[in-house]
């Protein structure tokens, strides 16, 4: 079986970003940039089916500028197999990806796609069920764990109380949590060995995606900055504050 | 044309998540409608039929909706959404698991974890863990929103909409549950809790949060954790607060041995006073608590838990 693994290149997680002062959007440029750390799990999880011989390949699909194929070699270089870098200039929202990721799962025919449960820039938290719909395939969101079974799967999800399993029919779309898995660091042979990996570029209009935004950002502000305020000496004094002076205890 | 609230609850009792998209949807426009779907949801139904604002509830009562999943989530709403401009849910698991399949059938974007409505086409939702606001403004068309419901204020009680049941949709047979675990506690859920103590990789320990569950039972809070105190293993994952665990903007947040990494200060910064206790005094929690204690936790957790005794809290 084949498994597609979506991975995006966005701002690395440890940078602060910058409101720009015509409120256009947000400072990139000169920012270091990685591969969405939900990603870098998904990438793992699917590595691991390989070795453990359930897969059979690993296709890496990143759909972004031409800087994307970084992020494809870093999959590569993890144990993916090959990698579709999908090209394009601008903001690419969240249902244009799943129309691409769908039209490349039409073709391929992966037996399960991994996706992150969220990408860390623009937060939306859509892409696997929206190509899940897209697909009419099922999905297991927030995946905690993964039990491969013979045309289906178990998905244990991390949810607001606790933990749920749902099993689902195979083919379907699995979006990853943080604890599914502990990505591991590429070697340098492997960082090596996958710059020889092929790397297929497209463009949306080969899938027949029009990838015009739809949503209109109007303007991105800063949000209002939190002041520090005083230190208190002793448990005794913060208590005293919590309940004279702010009156929340 | 009216909008839908998709109501979240656990069969037996409607979270105030549901009230607070209420306020939300009137703010969008048009009569609000709630979508009840559960099984056995009666008293949830009922429930929704009282909050103010709200014209007509609609209850699919069907196994297939006992657990919500998400590909039985979307054929209902679908089968409903004719008769709507807009259909919002919590940003809740559940509303993040079914709503983008629905988006996505419509062949609309969706609009994730809006803070604010500008109009009825025109929302903010935060971006970049928070660190920039965008407005944005979806095309004409239905609008599929998710709303991340600390910021909006729950609609008052006192309506009594008409309740209707609505047949079931065809089940996809995609999916199934399986099971689930649950943390279980007296305590008040995260994400409505007036008061949050929350511990980090600084308890070191499951055992050592225990201090901190006993000032919680004082002062009637929830405990929460951070990334760092899930990932090792001290508690469930669902204490964790942050950009992507889950959202809070209590009366109070006491962090405790909690650095104040950009991703755990996502999920707590509107919260309305924020006290720290880090034994780290360059630590960037301190850069956004009103009240700061530069001190060992092991010494002032249990100093606080007497005091607090002292105060008269049981
Ligand atoms: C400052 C700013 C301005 C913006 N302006 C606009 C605008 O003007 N118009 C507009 O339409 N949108 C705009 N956007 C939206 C934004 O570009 C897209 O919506 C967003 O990149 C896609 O959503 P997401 O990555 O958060 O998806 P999520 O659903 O959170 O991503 C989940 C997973 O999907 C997969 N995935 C997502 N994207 C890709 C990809 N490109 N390649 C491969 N896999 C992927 C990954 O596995 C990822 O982990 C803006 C965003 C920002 C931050
Ligand atoms: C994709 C991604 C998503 C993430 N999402 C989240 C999220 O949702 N929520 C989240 O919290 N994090 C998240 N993180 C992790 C985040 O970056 C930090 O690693 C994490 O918040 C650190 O947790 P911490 O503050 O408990 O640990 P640390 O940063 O290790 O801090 C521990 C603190 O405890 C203090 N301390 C130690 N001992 C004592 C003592 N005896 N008394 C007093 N103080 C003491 C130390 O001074 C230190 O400040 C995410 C990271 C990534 C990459």
């Amino acid at each position: 079986m084949k498994v597609l693994v979506p991975v995006k290149r966005v701002i690395d997680y440890n940078v602060k970003v910058r409101v720009k002062p015509d409120q256009t959007g947000v400072d990139l440029a000169n920012v270091k940039m990685s591969m969405n750390p939900f990603d870098e799990i998904s990438v793992e999880e699917a590595v691991r089916l390989k070795e453990k011989g359930k897969a059979t390949e690993v296709i890496a699909v990143s759909i972004g500028p031409q800087q994307a194929s970084e992020t494809l070699r870093t999959a590569l270089a993890m144990g993916a197999d090959r990698g579709i870098l999908v090209k394009t200039d601008g903001e690419v929202e969240p249902l244009a990806v799943a129309k691409i990721l769908k039209a490349i799962c039409d073709a391929e025919q992966p037996t399960l796609v991994i996706t992150g449960k969220q990408a860390i820039d623009d937060d939306s938290n859509q892409t696997g069920q929206m190509l899940a719909a897209l697909l009419g395939w099922p999905q297991g969101t927030f995946a905690h764990k993964l039990e491969l079974g013979d045309g289906s799967a178990q998905i244990e999800r991390e949810i607001d109380g606790g933990l749920q399993t749902v099993e689902v029919k195979l083919p379907a779309v699995m979006t990853v949590d943080l604890r599914l898995n502990e990505p591991r660091y590429a070697s340098l042979p492997n960082i090596m060995k996958a710059k020889k990996k092929p790397i297929d570029e497209k463009s949306p209009s080969d899938y027949g995606v029009d990838v015009t935004p739809r949503l209109k950002t109007l303007k991105v502000t800063e949000p209002e900055k939190r002041k520090a305020g005083v230190k208190v000496k002793t448990v005794a004094e913060l208590l005293d504050k919590l309940k004279n002076e702010a009156g929340v205890i | 044309m009216a909008t839908l609230v998709i109501a979240e609850h656990d069969n037996k009792t409607l979270k105030d998540a549901t009230a607070k998209v209420v306020t939300a949807a009137g703010q969008v426009g048009g009569p609000v409608h709630i979508l009840v779907a559960g099984q056995g949801c009666d008293a949830v139904a009922q429930a929704a039929s009282k909050i103010a604002g709200v014209e007509k509830v609609l209850v699919a009562d069907d196994a297939l909706y006992a657990k919500m999943v998400a590909e039985t989530m979307e054929t209902l709403i679908l089968s409903l959404a004719d008769k709507y401009d807009a259909i919002l849910a919590p940003a809740t698991t559940n509303g993040k698991n079914y709503m983008p399949r629905v988006a996505a059938k419509l062949d609309v974007p969706q609009v994730s974890e809006i803070l604010s409505v500008v109009s009825s086409d025109t929302f903010v939702r935060p971006i970049y863990a928070g660190n920039a606001l965008a407005t944005v403004q979806a095309p004409a068309g239905k609008k599929v929103i998710t709303v991340r419901t600390t910021t909006f204020k729950p609609a008052g009680e006192g309506g009594s909409a008409a309740i209707e049941k609505v047949s079931a949709a065809a089940d996809p047979g995609l999916s199934k549950f399986v099971g689930e675990e649950l943390s279980k506690s007296e305590r008040p859920e995260l994400t409505s809790a007036k008061i949050i103590i929350s511990g980090g990789r600084g308890m070191q320990s499951g055992e050592n949060f225990h201090m901190l569950d006993a000032i919680a039972d004082k002062l009637h809070a929830a405990v929460g954790a951070s990334r760092a105190a899930v990932d090792a293993g001290f508690v469930p994952n669902d204490y964790q607060v942050g950009q992507t665990g889950k959202v809070v903007a209590p009366d109070l947040y006491i962090a405790v041995g909690i650095s104040g990494a950009i991703q755990h200060l996502a999920g707590m910064k509107d919260s309305k006073v924020i006290a720290a206790i880090n034994k780290d005094e360059e630590a960037p929690i301190f850069q956004v608590a009103d009240y700061g204690l530069v001190a060992d936790l092991f010494k002032a957790i249990p100093e606080m838990n007497e005091e607090l005794t002292k105060l008269g809290y049981k």
